[in-house]
C-alpha cells in the first residue's frame, strides 16, 4: 500500500495558525493604515531633516539650566513612586497571601483583586486619571508610578510570601507568638532579598515609565519633550532624548550597585 | 508543668507509605521538673507525642492535660499564654537563614515582648548580655553577631537550644538535640540543658537516638515502638534486654544519621504543621 | 579521653559584658540618615504635597469629577463606538506585532550565533562577529527607546492615525521581540544545528529544519505574550494620538465626561483580562 503522505504540522498547529492569519488580515483591512503618506518624497524629507537635527543636540548652558531639574524631577518621580508602592505593595500582600487553609477567603480574593486592578491601568493612563485631583504636575506621575507599581509589586510579594518555607513560623506559631511579631520577626527577613530584588527592577522599568508620563503633564522630562517636539525643535529634543538615556543607564547601574551591597 | 496524657491516640489518613495510626494508646503523667527521654527506632512517633505535647498536634482520642487543664478547651487567650509557657524545638533549628544568631536568639523571648518591643529588637537587640550568655553556655558567644548561614549544621542546633535557655518555658520539649553535634558537644549540649530545666524546675522532654546519652543524663526513660509506650521506667531498670526488644525491627540501632532519616519517611505530618524536615 | 574541641571556650564574658554592642547598628544608623537626606529631595523635587489633595478646592473639584462618573455610560451608540473603538485597539496590536515579527525574525537569525558557519570550527572570524554585533546594537536601540516616543515623533510627521501607533508598536517590540528570539534560539541544544551544517546544510534550511522546530513552542509563547502586552501598549498609545480606547479616554478626560470614562475604563479592564486569558488558554493549547 503506498504510505499516505501528510503534513508533519500538527492540527492544533494549523488551527491556531490559520485563525492568526484570520486575524492578522482583518486587522490589516479595518485599519485606515496610511503606509503610502509616510513613505512619499515629502514626509521622507522631513524625516531626514529631522535626524540631520537631531544629530546636533543644544548643549548651552541656559538649556542645561532646564534640563537639570527636570531630570531630577523625573528621577526623584521614579524613585518615591517605586518606594511608595514597595509600602503599599507590601501591605496588600499580607491579605493577599495564603495564609489559611481555607479554599475560598473573602479577604483574600478581595486583595488579590484590587492589586490586579491597580496592576491592569498602564502607568500612563493612571497618570491621566489622577490630573484632574492631583494637577499638572510631578505628583500625578508620582502617584500613578505608585498606584501601578503597588499592583506588580504587591502580587510578586504574595507570592514570595506564599512560596516562603513555613517551618520557622511554625516554630514560633507552636509558642503562641502573635501573627504581627511572627511577621516583622521571619516571614520578612526570609523574603528580604527577594522583596529588594523585585523593588529594584520595578525602579528600572519605572525609570522608562517617569520620563514619558510627562507627554500628558506629568512633569519632568517628558513635558519638556511634548513641548519642543510640538514646535519642531529637535536639537533641544535630541538632548532631552540623550538625558533620557542617561537616566535609564543611571539607574540601571544604582540598581546594580544596590543589589551587590545588599546581597 | 505538670503533664497527663490519657490514652491518647493520633490517627492521620493512611497512605502508601505510612501507616494512619500515628499514636495509640499514649498514656503518660509527668510531675512537674521531671527529665524524660524519649527513645525507639526510627517512625515510633516521637516527633508526634512532641507536638502532642506541645499543642501543636491535637488527639484523635484520649485527652492531654497541662497543668491539670485540656488546652484544647481553653480560651484563644488563655491558650495563647499556656504556649507561652513551652518550648518546642524542632530538630532542625529554624532559622532565618540571613538573620543574625542575635535576633534569632532573641526570638525565643517573643511570647513575653509587645509587638513594639518586637519591633525595636529587629533594629537594635536589647538585652545583649543575656543572649551572650545563653550562647556561652553553648560555646558560641563568639558568634554572636554573625549571619546564620554562615555557621555550620551543629553550630546552628546549637543556637536552636540557645533560643530554649533564653525563654522562659516551663516545658521544654526538644526533638533529637543531638544529630548534628559530635559527642564532646553532646556531652556539653544536654548538660547544659538538663542544667538549665534543674535550675528553672522545668519539666525537660527530649527525644534521643543516642542511646547511650539517653541513659547517661536522664532519670526516666519512656521507650516507643510503633505508637505504642514498650516501657516507661527509671533509668536503673532498663536492662539491654528491652532496648534490644525495643529495636528489634531497626537495623540500624543508635546510628547517628537516623536522626536525618526519622524527619521525612513514616512520621505523619499534624495537620496545620510543615514536614519537619 | 583527649579531644581536639575544647570542653569550654576562653571565658569572655567578664570583659565583654561592659563593652556588648551592636556592630551593625552604626551602620545602620548611617544608612538611615542617608536614606533620609536622600528622601527629603525627593519629596521636594517631585512636589510632593499630597495633603493638597484633601484641601476643599481639589476635593470639591475631585468630589465632583467621581460624582461624574457615576453611573457609566451605557447608551447604545456610545457602546457601539467603544466596542468599534475596542476593535480597533486590538488591531492596532496585531498589526504591530506582525510587523514586529517581520523585522525581529531576521535580526534574530543574523544575530544568533548557532549559525555561524565559521565558528563551526573554531572561533568565529572577526566579520562575522562584528556584524552580529552591530544587530545586537540595533536591537538594544530598538528596544530602548519607548514607544510613545516614536509614536509622539511619527504622530508630528505623518499626523495622527493608527499607523503612527501601530510603527511605534513594531520598532519597539521588533527590538523586544528580536532579543529574546535570539535568547530563545541560542538557549537550545546546538548539537541538531551543528550536525546539518557540518554535513553541507545551507543556513536557512538548519533554521527551518532544526532551530525553529526544536523552539517553536518557546518562540510561540513569548509571542503570545507579547501581544497581549501590545494591547495594552496601544491603548496608551491612544492618548497622543494613535486612536483606540485611548483616545477615547482622553477625548472624554478632557471634556470631564466621568460616565464616559468610566465605561471605557470598564471596558479596557475587561479587555486586558481577557487577553490575560486567552494568551493563557492559547499557551496551554499550544504546548
Amino acid at each position: 500500500m503506498k504510505p499516505v503522505a501528510h503534513s508533519g504540522l500538527r492540527p492544533k498547529a494549523i488551527c491556531f495558525l490559520l485563525a492568526c492569519c484570520a486575524l492578522i488580515i482583518a486587522s490589516f483591512a479595518s485599519l485606515n493604515l496610511q503606509f503610502a503618506a509616510f513613505f512619499d518624497s515629502g514626509t521622507l524629507r522631513k524625516m531626514g531633516l529631522f535626524i540631520a537635527e537631531l544629530t546636533q543636540p543644544n548643549w548651552s548652558g541656559a538649556f542645561w539650566l532646564k534640563l537639570l531639574p527636570a531630570a531630577l524631577e523625573t528621577l526623584a518621580m521614579s524613585a518615591l513612586g517605586t518606594l511608595i508602592a514597595f509600602v503599599l505593595g507590601l501591605a496588600l500582600a499580607i491579605p493577599a497571601s495564603k495564609r489559611s487553609l481555607a479554599r475560598f477567603s473573602l479577604v483574600r480574593s478581595s486583595a488579590r483583586w484590587v492589586l490586579s486592578a491597580l496592576r491592569s491601568v498602564p502607568e500612563l493612563m493612571w497618570a491621566a486619571l489622577l490630573l484632574i485631583s492631583a494637577g499638572l504636575g510631578p505628583m500625578s506621575g508620582t502617584l500613578a508610578l505608585a498606584l501601578h507599581t503597588t499592583g506588580v509589586l504587591g502580587r510578586m510579594f504574595a507570592e514570595a510570601l506564599e512560596n516562603a518555607p513555613k517551618d520557622n513560623e511554625f516554630a514560633l506559631s507552636v509558642r503562641g507568638v502573635s501573627r504581627s511579631k511572627i511577621f516583622f520577626f521571619v516571614q520578612v527577613p526570609q523574603i528580604a532579598p527577594q522583596l529588594v530584588s523585585y523593588t529594584l527592577y520595578r525602579w528600572e522599568n519605572n525609570i522608562r515609565a517617569a520620563t514619558v508620563l510627562g507627554i500628558v503633564g506629568a512633569g519632568g522630562l517628558g513635558q519638556m519633550l511634548s513641548y519642543y517636539l510640538s514646535l519642531f525643535k529637535m536639537s533641544e529634543t535630541s538632548s532631552i532624548l540623550l538625558v533620557m538615556i542617561g537616566l535609564v543607564l543611571l539607574v540601571d547601574m544604582l540598581s546594580a550597585k544596590i543589589r551587590r551591597v545588599l546581597a | 508543668m505538670k503533664i497527663d496524657l490519657e490514652r491518647v491516640s493520633v490517627r492521620h489518613p493512611p497512605t502508601l507509605s505510612r501507616r494512619g495510626e500515628v499514636l495509640s494508646d499514649v498514656s503518660l503523667a509527668v510531675a512537674s521538673g521531671e527529665k524524660i527521654a524519649i527513645i525507639g527506632p526510627s517512625g515510633a512517633g516521637k516527633t508526634s507525642l512532641l507536638h502532642v505535647l506541645a499543642c501543636a498536634q491535637q488527639p484523635s482520642e484520649g485527652r492531654l492535660l497541662l497543668n491539670d487543664h485540656d488546652p484544647w478547651t481553653l480560651s484563644n487567650a488563655k491558650l495563647k499564654d499556656l504556649r507561652g509557657q513551652l518550648f518546642l524545638a524542632p530538630q532542625i533549628a529554624p532559622l532565618v537563614p540571613r538573620q543574625r544568631v542575635v535576633t534569632s536568639v532573641l526570638a525565643g523571648r517573643l511570647p513575653q515582648l509587645s509587638l513594639l518591643q518586637s519591633v525595636r529588637n529587629l533594629i537594635y537587640p536589647t538585652n545583649l548580655q543575656a543572649v551572650h550568655d545563653a550562647l556561652a553556655r553553648f560555646d558560641l558567644a563568639e558568634k554572636l553577631f554573625e549571619r546564620v548561614d554562615r555557621l555550620s549544621g551543629g553550630e546552628r542546633q546549637r543556637v536552636g537550644l540557645a533560643r530554649v535557655m533564653i525563654s522562659s518555658a516551663q516545658l521544654l520539649l526538644i526533638d533529637e538535640p543531638l544529630s548534628a553535634l559530635d559527642p564532646q558537644r553532646g556531652d556539653q549540649a544536654l548538660a547544659s540543658l538538663c542544667q538549665m530545666a534543674h535550675d528553672r524546675q522545668a519539666t525537660l522532654i527530649a527525644t534521643l537516638h543516642h542511646v547511650e546519652m539517653a541513659l547517661k543524663f536522664f532519670p526516666r526513660i519512656i521507650g516507643l515502638a510503633q505508637g505504642n509506650v514498650q516501657f516507661d521506667l527509671p533509668v536503673a531498670q532498663v536492662t539491654p534486654a528491652l532496648l534490644t526488644e525495643l529495636y528489634r525491627n531497626q537495623t540500624e540501632v543508635d546510628h547517628a544519621f537516623d536522626a536525618v532519616q526519622t524527619a521525612g519517611d513514616t512520621i505523619a505530618r499534624p495537620a496545620f504543621a510543615p514536614a519537619c524536615r | 579521653m583527649t579531644s581536639l574541641i575544647p570542653t569550654s571556650a576562653p571565658d569572655f564574658s567578664d570583659i565583654a559584658s561592659q563593652h556588648l554592642r551592636d556592630p551593625a547598628w552604626s551602620r545602620r544608623l548611617t544608612g538611615a540618615i542617608v536614606a533620609l537626606l536622600i528622601l527629603w529631595p525627593m519629596f521636594e523635587w517631585t512636589e510632593f504635597k499630597i495633603w493638597t489633595l484633601w484641601g476643599p478646592e481639589s476635593l470639591k473639584q475631585t468630589g465632583n469629577f467621581l460624582a461624574s462618573f457615576f453611573p457609566p455610560k451605557l447608551s447604545n451608540d456610545f457602546l457601539i463606538q467603544v466596542a468599534h473603538e475596542t476593535w480597533r485597539t486590538v488591531a492596532m496590536a496585531t498589526v504591530g506585532i506582525t510587523l514586529a515579527i517581520v523585522l525581529a525574525v531576521p535580526f534574530a537569525v543574523i544575530a544568533v550565533r548557532v549559525l555561524s558557519l565559521s565558528a563551526l570550527t573554531g572561533r568565529m572570524q572577526f566579520l562575522p562577529s562584528a556584524v552580529r554585533e552591530i544587530v545586537r546594537a540595533i536591537l538594544i536601540i530598538l528596544r530602548s527607546v519607548p514607544e510613545l516616543i516614536w509614536a509622539l515623533i511619527f504622530v508630528r510627521v505623518v499626523g495622527l492615525g493608527p499607523t503612527s501607533g501601530v510603527l511605534a508598536i513594531a520598532l519597539t517590540y521588533a527590538g523586544m521581540l528580536g532579543k529574546v528570539y535570539a535568547e530563545i534560539l541560542e538557549s537550545g541544544d546546538p548539537s541538531n544545528s551543528q550536525a546539518l551544517m557540518r554535513n553541507g546544510a545551507g543556513r536557512l534550511q538548519t533554521l527551518f529544519y532544526a532551530l525553529l522546530p526544536q523552539n517553536a513552542d518557546e518562540l510561540t509563547s513569548y509571542t503570545i505574550y507579547r501581544w497581549e502586552c501590545a494591547i495594552r501598549s496601544s491603548a496608551v498609545l491612544g492618548f497622543v494620538g494613535a486612536g483606540g480606547l485611548g483616545q477615547m479616554m482622553d477625548a472624554s478626560l478632557k471634556m470631564f465626561n466621568g460616565s464616559e470614562v468610566l465605561t471605557i475604563l470598564i471596558v479596557f479592564l475587561l479587555l486586558v483580562w481577557c487577553s490575560d486569558l486567552v494568551s493563557a488558554w492559547l499557551r496551554k493549547f499550544l504546548s
